[in-house]
């Protein structure tokens, strides 16, 4: 239930959010149907809003849809299906479902797929609803600056990288990548000061 | 906010989808020890704290390249204060939009 609620606000931030940067309604639902994955979704809608190209905002993208790949690795041997089947659970590897399937983990492979299924068929119907609801609602407004919208987005992006801060390193990262963006927004074409932090974190990655 | 054309957002929303979901697929079908290696795994939790602080950073603080200081700031100072006391995720872009919208209407 709770994770429900969660992701039915989550899904109403990003409806909203993604006609708010200039998307239409039907981009919107058409991100959360055939994306469906949060923080790619985020990117994209927030890369084109400060201006950037098309391919600045795949880049990042999929830069953060890297680690739905990493999911599936850990979830096809547990899986074991084919085919049609195989697409659809490809699909529904997100952050939540591989959560909870590793989270029943010590309850056996009945339990793990059955979470995988139930989380991943669940949030994808939910996602897709509320995105509808909150694209529709930005469409409605107006002007979304008198409703917050300009601030919820990027509060909607903390509220995805908070939970990641867990130790003075990965602060030390954050703020660091913050203030590099900041810094060469006027320099660098739009979107590129974001794609560009990613090869921080690489060479950081690759010096620890 | 900007001006981007049809075709920019048609790309960038179909393109998107269509590479999510080839890495999706990917991770399903690539042999384990691929994407198994230490270092790729760490490098993977850095990659989203990068994107995403960046992301905080531009939406916040800028308008089409150029540097700016504006309601968003409130929201922004309003969310951190939301996720210090650990507020879950609607109250915290809740917190955001109302004192933002607040700032914009009123002052």
């Amino acid at each position: 239930m709770s994770v429900s609620i969660t992701v039915g606000a989550y899904g109403v931030a990003f409806g909203a959010a993604a006609v708010a940067n200039g998307f239409t309604v039907i981009q919107a639902c058409l991100l959360s149907l055939l994306t469906f994955s949060g923080a790619s979704q985020f990117a994209v809608i927030g890369v084109i809003g400060a201006g950037g190209s098309a391919i600045s905002a795949i880049a990042t993208a999929s830069l953060l849809g890297v680690r739905n790949a990493l999911y599936g690795v850990i979830m096809a041997p547990r899986l074991h299906v084919k085919g049609l089947k195989r697409v659809v659970a490809a699909q529904v590897t997100i952050d939540e479902s591989t959560g909870v399937a590793l989270g029943q983990e010590p309850r056996g492979i009945d339990a793990m797929r059955k979470g995988f299924w139930y989380t991943g068929i669940g949030v994808f119907v939910f996602w897709n609803l509320f995105t509808l609801a909150g694209a529709l609602g930005a469409q409605a407004m107006g002007d979304v600056r008198a409703f917050g919208l300009d601030s919820a987005v990027p509060a909607a992006f903390l509220g995805l990288v908070w939970p990641r801060l867990t130790g003075n390193f990965e602060r030390a990262l954050a703020v660091g990548c913050a203030i590099f963006a900041i810094a060469m927004t006027p320099v660098l074409p739009a979107g590129l000061p974001i794609i560009a932090t990613a090869f921080i974190a690489i060479a950081v990655g690759l010096k620890r | 906010m900007t001006s981007q054309t049809m075709t920019t957002l048609w790309i960038a929303t179909l393109g998107t989808s269509l590479v999510a979901f080839l890495l999706k697929y990917s991770g399903h079908s690539v042999p384990e020890r691929w994407l198994s290696h230490p270092r790729i795994q760490s490098i993977n939790a850095l990659i989203p704290i990068a994107l995403l602080s960046s992301l905080v950073a531009v939406q916040s603080f800028s308008e089409k390249s150029q540097l700016m200081i504006d309601q968003r700031l409130i929201g922004l100072s309003a969310a951190i204060i939301a996720l210090i006391f650990k507020a879950p995720f609607p109250i915290v872009v809740l917190s955001a939009a109302l004192s933002s919208a607040a700032v914009y209407n009123w002052l």
